[in-house]
This record gives C-alpha cells, sequence and structure tokens, in this order.
C-alpha cells in the first residue's frame, strides 16, 4: 500500500485505491456492529445480566436487526423544527468520523494517507463532530435536545484543548506530526519505548480527554439520559439516529486507533522475542485493549456533573498537558540533543 | 437586537428520572434554576375516597399501592389503625411475622432507592446489583403470601399466612449474605470522587427548616435530629430490640445516601435478633369478630416506613365501613421541600435532590 501511493496515478491504481477504501469501510462497519455486540455483551456480564442472544448463534446478529429495524422506521422530522439543519446534521456528524480514518498507519506498510500533518489532520476533522451535535440540537427545536447540543459545544471545546496539547509532547519526541513517523520513534524492541511510559502525564490527559470527546461515561453530558431524557439526538429516530450512533462509535475505532498509534507503540511488539508475531497482530491486541477499556468505564462510573466537568478540564487538564509540554521540552533539551 | 430568554422546561410526567409519573416545570437561566413548580396527581387514583366504600379487610390491598415498594409498611399502618381502635390483641408469632416483613420490607426498599439512585447520576451498573439482591427478598416474600409487590398479607388481628417450614431459616441466612453485599456496595460506589462529588454538599437544609415542612425519615435525619418513631414512640415489637438510628450532621444528600445504607444494616441487625426470638408455635390471627366494626370515634396511629413517618387516620361511625380515611404519606409531605430546595441549583441537581428525597409516586398521588 505504501509503495502503491509513491507511484505515479494511473487508472489501475485508482482502481486499487477506491477498493481499498471500500474495504476499509467494510472493516470499520463490521468493527462498528461488532463493538456495539460486545460493548453489550461485556457491560451485561458486567451487570449480571447475558447481553444479547436470540438473534443469530449467541446473538451475533443483534446488531444487524437492530440496524435493519431503524432503517425500516418511519423517517419522521418535527413539524417546527428547521428541516435543513435536521437533515445535515446526521450527515455533518459521520462525514469527518470516515475521513480522520485515512491517516491511521496499521502497519509499516498498510496505510491510507500519508499526511506529514496527520495529528493536525485528525484534530482539525474530529473538531467538525462537535458542529454536527450542536446543530442537531438547535435544528431539532427542542429544549433537551438544545440543552444538550450546548453542553456538547462546551464540554468539546473544553476538552480538545488538553487533547491537543496532550498529543504536543509526543509530537516533540517524535519530532513529526506524521503518524508514521510517531510510530517509528517509538521502535526499539522493548514496550518501555513506547511513548505511554515517558509520556505518562501526556498519555493520562490523552485518554481522559478523548472519553471526554467520545461523548462517553462518566462524560456523557450530552445525551445524560437521566437528566436531559436523550439530549442532543431527542429528536431523531430511524437511519437519522443511526448515523449519530454510527458516528459515535467509529469515533471510537478512531481513537482507540489513534491511541494505540500515538502513545503505544503501533505495530511494535512489546518485547523483541515477540517481534515474529506480524505488526497488524499488535496494532490489533493493543487497539481492542483501548476499545474494552472504554466499554469498561461506562459499566463502572457515574457521570460527572457540567460545572465539574469544566472545572477539571481547564483547571486540572489543561494545566497538566501545558506542564508536560514543558518537562518534555526540557527533557529533549537536556538528555537527547546534547 | 441581542437578548437572553428564560427557558420554561417542562420535566415529566414522561422523563426517566422523576421515578414515575411525576412533574417538575422549571425555569431555566442558562442550566441555573430560578423557579421550579411540581405537578402531581397523574398516579392518583382515590384511595381514600374509596375506602369509605369498602370493609377494612378491603381496604388492605389499596393500601400495597399507595408506596408500592414498601406495600408491607403500608399493610401495617392501616391494621395496626383498627386493631387499636377495636383494641385487639394480636398473637406474637403475627407479630413477629409482621416485624420481619417490615424489616425486610425496609431493606428491599432502601436497595431499590440506592440502586435508582446511582441510576440517576449515571451509574447503570449498581442498579442490577441492587436488584440482584432485592429479588432475594421478594422471593421471601412471594413463598409467604404468594406475590412479589402488592402482598396483601397482613389482615386486622395478625396475618393472613404463617411462615411456611423453612422460611425462617432462609431470612436468616439471607442476613450476612446482604451485609457482605453491603460492603461490597460502599467499596464500589460509597468512595467514587465523581460520586460524592456529585452528592455532597448538594441540597442542603437545616433541622428546624426539616421540622417546619414536616419532613420524616432519613430526610428529616440527615439534619442531626434523632427521630425514628421505631424509638420514640415504639410499636409493635420494637421495643424488644436493640438498634440503633442513624442521624446525619449536614444534611445533604450525602448524609442521606449514609442514613439509608446504614438504615439496612440496622434492618438487618433487628431481623437477626427477630429470627433468633420467633416463637416456636402459635397462632398467626387473633380473636377477630367476623365484621370488623370499630367503635364510634376517631384513632390516628403513625409508623417508620423507610421514607418516613406514614400514618392513618380513620373516622369511624361504628360501621364496617370507615366515615373517612386518611393517610399521611411521607413521600408526599417529604416532597414539598423540593421547589424550595432546587432554586439556584442546575438541572444536573434536580435530578441529584429529586432522587434523595427519595418520592414514590404512588404514594404522593395515592
Amino acid at each position: 500500500m505504501g509503495d502503491l501511493l509513491r507511484e505515479p496515478l494511473t487508472w489501475g491504481h485508482a482502481l486499487i485505491f477506491a477498493a481499498a477504501a471500500i474495504l476499509l469501510m467494510g472493516i470499520v462497519l463490521g468493527f462498528v456492529t461488532y463493538a456495539i455486540y460486545f460493548e453489550r455483551k461485556v457491560i451485561g456480564w458486567m451487570q449480571l445480566r447475558v447481553g444479547p442472544n436470540r438473534v443469530g448463534p449467541f446473538g451475533l446478529l443483534q446488531t444487524v436487526a437492530d440496524v435493519l429495524k431503524l432503517l425500516l422506521k418511519e423517517d419522521t422530522i418535527p413539524r417546527k423544527a428547521d428541516r435543513v439543519l435536521f437533515v445535515l446534521a446526521p450527515v455533518l456528524a459521520f462525514v469527518p468520523a470516515f475521513a480522520v480514518l485515512a491517516v491511521i498507519p496499521y502497519t509499516q506498510s498498510l496505510y491510507f494517507a500519508d499526511l506529514n500533518v496527520g495529528v493536525l489532520y485528525y484534530v482539525a476533522l474530529s473538531g467538525i463532530s462537535t458542529l454536527a451535535i450542536v446543530l442537531g440540537g438547535w435544528a431539532s427545536n427542542n429544549k433537551y435536545a438544545l440543552l444538550g447540543g450546548m453542553r456538547s459545544a462546551a464540554q468539546m471545546i473544553s476538552y480538545e484543548v488538553p487533547l491537543v496539547i496532550s498529543i504536543v509532547g509526543t509530537v516533540m519526541l517524535s519530532g513529526s506530526m506524521n503518524l508514521r513517523t510517531i510510530v517509528e520513534a517509538q521502535s526499539g524492541g522493548w514496550f518501555w519505548n513506547w511513548h505511554f511510559l515517558p509520556q505518562f502525564i501526556g498519555f493520562g490527559v490523552f485518554m481522559i480527554a478523548a472519553v471526554s470527546e467520545l461523548n462517553r461515561t462518566p462524560f456523557d453530558l450530552p445525551e445524560a439520559e437521566s437528566e436531559l431524557v436523550a439530549g442532543y439526538h431527542v429528536e431523531y429516530s430511524g437511519f437519522r439516529f443511526a448515523f449519530f450512533m454510527l458516528t459515535e462509535y467509529v469515533y471510537v475505532y478512531a481513537i482507540a486507533a489513534l491511541t494505540t498509534v500515538l502513545f503505544l507503540g503501533g505495530w511494535h511488539a512489546p518485547a523483541p522475542f515477540l517481534a515474529v508475531v506480524p505488526g497488524l497482530i499488535w496494532f490489533i491486541l493493543k487497539f481492542a485493549c483501548i476499545v474494552f477499556f472504554l466499554f469498561w468505564l461506562r459499566a463502572t462510573f457515574p457521570r460527572v456533573r457540567v460545572d465539574q466537568l469544566m472545572g477539571f478540564g481547564w483547571k486540572v487538564l489543561l494545566p497538566l498537558a501545558i506542564v508536560n509540554v514543558f518537562v518534555t521540552a526540557g527533557y529533549i533539551e537536556l538528555f537527547i540533543k546534547h | 437586537m441581542i437578548r437572553t430568554e428564560e427557558l420554561l422546561l417542562n420535566v415529566g410526567p414522561q422523563h426517566p428520572s422523576t421515578h414515575g409519573v411525576f412533574r417538575i416545570i422549571v425555569k431555566l437561566d442558562g442550566e441555573v434554576i430560578t423557579d421550579a413548580t411540581p405537578v402531581m396527581g397523574y398516579l392518583h387514583r382515590g384511595t381514600e375516597k374509596l375506602a369509605e366504600n369498602l370493609n377494612y379487610t378491603q381496604i388492605i390491598p389499596y393500601t400495597d399501592r399507595m408506596d408500592y415498594v414498601s406495600a408491607m409498611t403500608n399493610n401495617y399502618v392501616l391494621c395496626h389503625a383498627v386493631e387499636t381502635m377495636m383494641g385487639l390483641q394480636i398473637p406474637e408469632r403475627a407479630e413477629f411475622l409482621r416485624l420481619i416483613v417490615m424489616e425486610l420490607q425496609r431493606v428491599a426498599s432502601h436497595l431499590v432507592w440506592w440502586g435508582t439512585y446511582l441510576l440517576d447520576i449515571g451509574a447503570m451498573s449498581p442498579f442490577l446489583y441492587a436488584f440482584r439482591d432485592r429479588e432475594i427478598i421478594i422471593n421471601l416474600f412471594n413463598e409467604l403470601c404468594g406475590a412479589r409487590l402488592t402482598y396483601n398479607y397482613m389482615r386486622v388481628g395478625g396475618v393472613k399466612w404463617d411462615a411456611p417450614d423453612g422460611w425462617i431459616d432462609k431470612v436468616s441466612e439471607f442476613i450476612p449474605y446482604m451485609e457482605s453485599k453491603l460492603e461490597e456496595y460502599d467499596r464500589l460506589v460509597s468512595g467514587n470522587e465523581i460520586f460524592l462529588a456529585r452528592i455532597k454538599g448538594i441540597g442542603v437544609y437545616d433541622a428546624e427548616t426539616a421540622v417546619s415542612y414536616g419532613l420524616s425519615g432519613a430526610n428529616l435525619r440527615c439534619t442531626g435530629l434523632n427521630w425514628d418513631l421505631r424509638k420514640t414512640e415504639p410499636y409493635s415489637l420494637y421495643d424488644r430490640f436493640a438498634f440503633d438510628v442513624p442521624v446525619g450532621r449536614t444534611g445533604d444528600c450525602y448524609d442521606r445516601y449514609r442514613i439509608r445504607l446504614e438504615e439496612i444494616r440496622q434492618s438487618l441487625r433487628i431481623l437477626r435478633q427477630a429470627v433468633e426470638q420467633f416463637p416456636e408455635g402459635g397462632e398467626t390471627m387473633g380473636k377477630v369478630p367476623r365484621v370488623i366494626r370499630p367503635p364510634e370515634g376517631e384513632v390516628y396511629v403513625r409508623i417508620e416506613s423507610p421514607r418516613g413517618e406514614i400514618g392513618c387516620h380513620i373516622v369511624s361511625k361504628g360501621k364496617a365501613e370507615p366515615y373517612r380515611l386518611k393517610f399521611r404519606r411521607p413521600s408526599f409531605v417529604n416532597l414539598q421541600i423540593l421547589p424550595k430546595l432546587l432554586i439556584g441549583e442546575t438541572m444536573t441537581n434536580l435530578i441529584t435532590i429529586l432522587g434523595g428525597i427519595d418520592i414514590v409516586v404512588g404514594e404522593v398521588d395515592c
């Protein structure tokens, strides 16, 4: 894949790229289908339930059935809603979610775009989804949706700042914003070469901010079901609702992949003697751990309050992220440069 | 021209966290509540009026449906009122059975509260753990009287069913189990920083306010007032058992949380003693006339339900039906402080405070 990208574009190459893109989309959709199944099973077991087990063997077709149900539902738009924005919002949420996946490198040679500003591209595009949530909340013309949308805007803007600054540390260590170069900088054979150890503050801040960006427990305020009923997508049903859900899980994929790349050494094995196992397997394992961690949180934590959330974001995470940048700079200046 | 507007938000009657069909109309300035008007009556069934055309045994199933999370104490307050009027003697075995089911009910009721409160705060798992443990109590009740929620178990003069063989042993097995589960609850939830930050210092009021609003139960004891009818005006056999009344200091949601968990422990303590002293044999129904006709007059009795002080006022004209029946429902009275507590709080705290008061809408609307 990497070699193909560097060769001049011909019709044959274009066809391969198109096929690869469709394949990636298939993989992502398959991931979303079974991530939802996995989440329901894991949380079910943690909560003494069995989870879905009726549709198909072990309930494996549950999500498929759910999606079919959503597709067959009547497409309702509230009479007083802003029709254009109401229709636009789910699309606007879902396009950037898929677009950010382009820059994720899976192995040394398997990647879809080799951008020199990959990190920046990811951060910039994922920010657009916030707009979609605010639009959806506003266009629904529902007070709960509006409150959810506004909370979401406040939350995502506040947590994007520490998220970006926490990445700066790892970017400084690798000397590049290219995600492939960042993974290469974590090579060395052993797991302590990965950035999560030298960048432990950055890693912590990144994980917390990422959970918040994903709107997942304990930061699921935009859709806090016990106070805002369902938040910004309270008026959405059928396929439009499915798009919002899809976006959410595609972001789980994206964040898990990004964490693996930025902090967990991407496709590198944790020890030299384990390098016989292909890099893709290591990538998938690390990726799966992050996904499990995100689902685990949901079964464990209560929800934080809006003001506490904002206070925590600005007063704790942001200073920590900035301190991390300074410490990293000092470390590079003192130990690496000379 | 830019101007700000207050947002009038209708919370309920269909809302996941109003615990039934309760409704509050709140005025929001941003996320801050400037005014709150509770609207109740969506579950009003006219129990008190219906009772005027029913004889006393027929009223008992209606009391099940008031506070449906704690039906046993409702049964008791009605029977106790009629028995007080008629001066009936209750056989000891029956009184023990009543006390055991009431304390089990208190544990079950607090478990429902604990689970749903955590659900309000946003944690899903504790709800299922609480219901797992409540299920054991429900099964015990099912074995005793054939119903899981609306028991219709007590009668004027005693109880309808004697305990089946081995039932008391099952209760005594449940006590150590529940104690170990309470420790698990504490480990899982009571020290969680997010949870503590959500409930500490929220919904604070002092003892004077609590008394002037007529609050009772954990809502009163959280202010530091030691007032539990089981201690202060012992009814049933409560004066035979040793137990403590947990009280709070600050009067916030955290104190209410702590008190309710501690009350489960104290209930288990009472249960342990009651199971030990449970009489071997004996009647479960006292000597009661075939038609229950309390003498002309009035009576008011009150007992400690899991939600607070539940009272029953009967006016009798010497007939088989009451002339007038009035229940003092703790949920209804405790709810009156809600608008006062909500002013200046955020939308999120609304749910925390409402959950902390612990209402059952069936009892609010009666």
